[in-house]
């Protein structure tokens, strides 16, 4: 993901904080889709069982993820879906490179794939002079100025229609400055007509991959992701190998928790289910289906039982709408693909602690994101054993890569302090004894170290001249 | 390429444990919708509509005529059809010539794809429908191809109230799906819809601009 | 719900214990008034929650241990904040998995209760209003919320009291931005959040804001106090305390 290179998080997070616009954008938008969210599942118990369900069908797809995985290839291959592996972003770029030159083609039509996000495709298939272009709406208006998504479901969220007409009138050729956005729609509808048309090769990702039948679901609510799927005579559909499911019948209550928890939707518009390619007498859709299953560190995140729950993300984003420290962000401060809490725990499980692990810190834990979770996964337990793994190097094969790497001897020096004073009653007791009577000489404690932080927009706390101890000694409170 | 699947493939094998191999024990008990027939068409009617489908309830001696009612409305140049179903036999038996013209999708999208992508209408068949969330279950097949109810602005969809299900659990149980998958299944829920820009819902982004079902309740 | 016991253990939380030990005060009075025992044992210190948030486990658990030795019989433990109950409660049996102390950690987590919950499940406390018409806003504290969820119970302490008039936040169920050491690591952030959550409070027209947590209240009230806001923040112990005492 990223440029692979440590992201200037202090930076970055200061940039958009002082960015009122998209402050103001992000959160009339994710209060929009926290309330459609919560207009959805409204009743709790039903959300409750509907979420265990998910849950429960996620976990049993991760115990058995390599059978499930081969079933799939075995399942894909006899419907004639040609599967291919890659371990990095780089052999999946290649896989799809060689398709796409192998039918001598420069035009590739895109659905919307946080996957070949991740692969970073546009850029590698530009370089070998591919066209791809986006056609999801969100998509397409963020690759128009050059930009990457800022949130997994709504990737132009961070803009305006302001800012959209501003660039479609720059951007796209003879076309007049409108903000009405039925206007800008058919603006974009029209555009992408001719594309859908000339598009040599679709490429999509994939929402479902189920095993026992060998067939791609994919969601979308525009149609630009079946006129990728449909109108090319290739389609490559990318996914994170751990997308698949075991049956059938797991689709519906994670299609429900998916577009319930994404937009507050009974169901997409659309929900394609692709077993195969175009069969002899059939009249359209791609002659050649390939899917091309990624690991990117998502085998080794499997094989422990605590990180691998991680991977039961279904990618709806409602942690990213309910998290107070995403709604301030957006998604670009984050500096990697996936933001918000899903992010901060994928990503430095994907790209290192030296890399990541910053985005481990940004969370108060106040578990906005858990509570919404349609599967459940346990973010804050996960954050918590990331910011561990930073500051201790781990001796278990599943470490997280780039344990330790925060090991700082003042910081672990403080914290054993902390741990004595708090493990020795009489310590304790004389330190608060300390504690009030320096806050009674200094009505106001120095600015200084981590204070300094604290005083640029709070005033600090008084200490007690006695502390509880000593008020409950003194009322003859007693102890067993 | 063989190597990536040999690689993930044993780290994952590799990496399995006992817990992995137990068996696993499902607490969930689903809850069934049981809806009467009145009931579903209703549902489905309700939720289509709220998803700006524009529903019709009419008869399967009527539909031709509320098709043509609704097609007289409108200026269309033309009119996707499959010309080898019963519903296109059916349909071509009585076409009058005020109405927009009967094109038959015939060839293979290599053939066709400027013609396709210019036309402003289409009719299909439908599989069935979905209640609880308001869905067309289409099957597109030789017959009726997978762009017939995406290319064209306007999509009619023809639908037997008897194979509407409750639940797209059920339709799968019901009707077997695991055994048959088809090419292609789409559940569609309504006309192509966006909100990517401030989340503003709008109609038509790529696929169809409005659609129309017809539904035949006796 | 566990009939009325005798005799309850407190656990005073660090911060109350340091900075707030008037609010601590308080709850231990409103259990004392409907005729319980208040143990506080005296070897006890902090639940441990800093070093376990912060990256610091082995930390954390030294110090739940003290914890485990300074509460060793079966009374339940009362909490005056929801996110030291919820250490103790949720993530002591996580923290001691696998460690000798597990059977005890859980027999420990087992028994606490947050303050709010306890008076109104355990003891039906029963309020009689002295005080003069006020009107008041609510905090509640993520893990009061989502961890104990106690909030109905915090607030239902309120809705007894004739003469306050409760009105709640736009956006009560979002984060205050404080996160213990993240209020100082990401110090932007967390002053955004608490900028806008200062605002909220302004627009209710409160004359008091309340909360069952002395951190979000020592968060929320250094910021409200550094914005010069004239709204005090004030523990629901402490401040119930004085509506009924008189």
């Amino acid at each position: 993901m990223a440029n692979s290179s440590v992201v200037d998080f202090p930076k970055n997070f200061t940039k958009a904080l002082n960015d009122p616009q998209l402050r103001h954008n992000l959160r009339s938008a994710m209060d929009t889709l926290g309330m459609r969210r919560r207009t959805l599942f409204s009743d709790p118990v039903s959300f409750e069982q509907l979420r265990a369900t998910g849950d429960e069908i996620r976990q049993r797809a991760l115990r058995q993820l390599p059978e499930l995985l081969e079933k799939l290839e075995k399942k894909c291959t006899e419907n004639g879906i040609q599967v291919h592996w890659a371990e990095t972003p780089a052999e999946a770029n290649q896989i799809c490179l060689e398709i796409i030159q192998r039918h001598n083609a420069h035009r590739v039509i895109k659905g919307k794939s946080m996957v070949s996000e991740e692969m970073h495709l546009n850029h590698f298939l530009a370089e070998h002079d591919v066209e791809a272009l986006e056609t999801d709406l969100g998509e397409y208006i963020i690759q128009l100025d050059h930009e990457t998504p800022s949130h997994i479901i709504v990737p132009a969220i961070h803009k305006n229609r302001d800012q959209i007409a501003r660039l479609f009138h720059d951007k796209i050729p003879n076309t007049p400055y409108t903000e009405v956005v039925e206007e800008l729609n058919a603006i974009a509808r029209k555009v992408l007509r001719e594309k859908f048309l000339a598009g040599e090769v679709g490429v999509s990702g994939v929402n479902f991959a189920v095993a026992e039948t060998g067939t791609l679901c994919l969601v979308e609510n525009e149609g630009n992701g079946r006129m990728c799927t449909t109108a090319p005579p290739v389609h490559i559909a990318v996914m994170g190998l751990e997308k698949v499911v075991e049956r059938l019948d797991d689709v519906p209550p994670l299609l429900r928790l998916l577009t319930g928890s994404a937009t507050g939707q009974l169901i997409t518009t659309y929900f394609n289910m692709i077993t195969s390619p175009r069969k002899a007498g059939e009249k359209d859709g791609p002659k050649e289906v390939h899917l091309v299953l990624l690991d990117n560190g998502r085998s080794k995140i499997w094989a422990d039982p605590e990180l691998r729950q991680t991977l039961k993300c279904i990618r709806c984003g409602a942690c990213l709408n309910h998290c107070p420290v995403y709604t301030r962000l957006g998604g670009h401060a984050y500096g990697y693909v996936y933001p918000g809490p899903i992010g901060s725990i994928l990503t430095p499980q994907i790209e290192g602690l030296v890399n990541a692990g910053a985005m481990a810190t940004a969370s108060t834990f106040c578990g906005a994101c858990e509570e919404v979770c349609p599967v459940k996964i346990p973010i804050t337990d996960i954050l918590r054993r990331l910011r561990n793994e930073s500051y201790q190097k781990v001796d278990t094969p599943h470490a997280v890569k780039g344990h330790g790497y925060k090991l700082s001897v003042i910081e672990s020096l403080t914290w054993k302090g902390w741990a004595l004073n708090n493990m020795m009653p009489w310590a304790n007791a004389l330190s608060a004894k300390l504690l009030g009577l320096l806050s009674a000489q200094l009505p106001r404690l120095p600015k200084v170290g981590l204070l300094k932080y604290w005083g640029q927009s709070r005033t600090l706390p008084k200490f007690a001249a006695r502390s509880l101890h000593a008020l409950a000694k003194e009322k003859g409170l007693r102890d067993e | 390429m063989n190597n990536a699947r040999a690689n993930i493939l044993a780290r994952l094998w590799t990496a399995i444990s006992p817990d992995d191999l137990a068996p696993f024990e499902s607490s969930v008990a689903g809850s069934a919708l049981e809806l009467s027939r009145t009931e579903r068409v209703a549902r489905l009617k309700q939720r289509m509509e709220a998803m700006h489908a524009e529903v019709v309830i009419t008869s399967a001696n009527g539909w031709i005529d509320a098709l043509k009612a609704t097609l007289r409305q409108r200026l269309l140049n033309g009119l996707l059809y499959a010309p080898d179903t019963a519903l296109g036999k059916a349909l071509a038996a009585v076409w009058d010539s005020d109405l927009p013209p009967l094109v038959g999708y015939t060839e293979t999208i290599e053939q066709c794809k400027e013609r396709l992508f210019a036309i402003d209408a289409s009719i299909t068949s439908t599989q069935g429908g979905l209640a609880d969330v308001g869905a067309l279950i289409l099957w597109p097949d030789s017959d009726e191809p997978r762009l017939m109810s995406l290319a064209p602005a306007l999509h009619i969809a023809v639908l037997d109230a008897a194979k509407i299900h409750d639940s797209l659990a059920q339709a799968i149980a019901h009707e077997h799906w695991r055994e048959k998958m088809p090419t292609n299944i789409l559940l569609i829920s309504g006309p192509s819809k966006t909100a990517d820009i401030e989340l503003v819902l709008t109609f038509g982004v790529h696929g169809p601009k409005e659609l129309i079902v017809l539904i035949l309740d006796g | 719900m566990p009939t009325r016991p005798q005799k309850v253990y407190y656990f005073g939380t660090c911060l109350i214990d340091l900075c707030y030990p008037q609010a601590g005060m308080a709850g231990i009075e409103l259990l004392q008034r409907e005729g319980v025992e208040v143990l506080f044992p005296q070897q006890q210190s902090c639940c441990g929650q800093p070093a376990y948030n912060s990256g610091f486990p082995e930390e954390a658990r030294k110090v739940a241990r003290q914890q485990l030795k300074a509460f060793p019989n079966d009374y339940p433990i009362v909490v005056p904040s929801g996110s030291c109950g919820g250490m103790l409660k949720h993530h002591y049996p996580k923290l001691f998995a696998n460690q000798p102390e597990f059977a005890e950690a859980q027999r420990f987590s087992g028994q606490v209760m947050e303050l709010t919950e306890f008076l109104v499940t355990v003891l039906e406390i029963q309020l009689e209003d002295r005080g003069q018409p006020i009107k008041v806003t609510w905090h509640s504290s993520c893990s009061a919320l989502r961890e104990m969820r106690v909030i109905d119970y915090s607030k239902s302490l309120l809705r007894q009291l004739r003469n306050v008039e409760l009105v709640e936040l736009r956006r009560e169920r979002e984060c205050c931005g404080f996160g213990g050491s993240f209020s100082v690591k990401q110090a932007d952030l967390s002053s955004a959040m608490v900028s806008d959550k200062v605002a909220d409070i302004e627009k209710t027209g409160a004359s008091r804001l309340l909360s069952g947590d002395c951190g979000c209240l020592m968060h929320i009230g250094g910021a409200l106090d550094y914005q010069k806001s004239l709204i005090p923040a004030q523990h629901i112990a402490e401040f119930v305390w004085e509506r009924v005492h008189g």
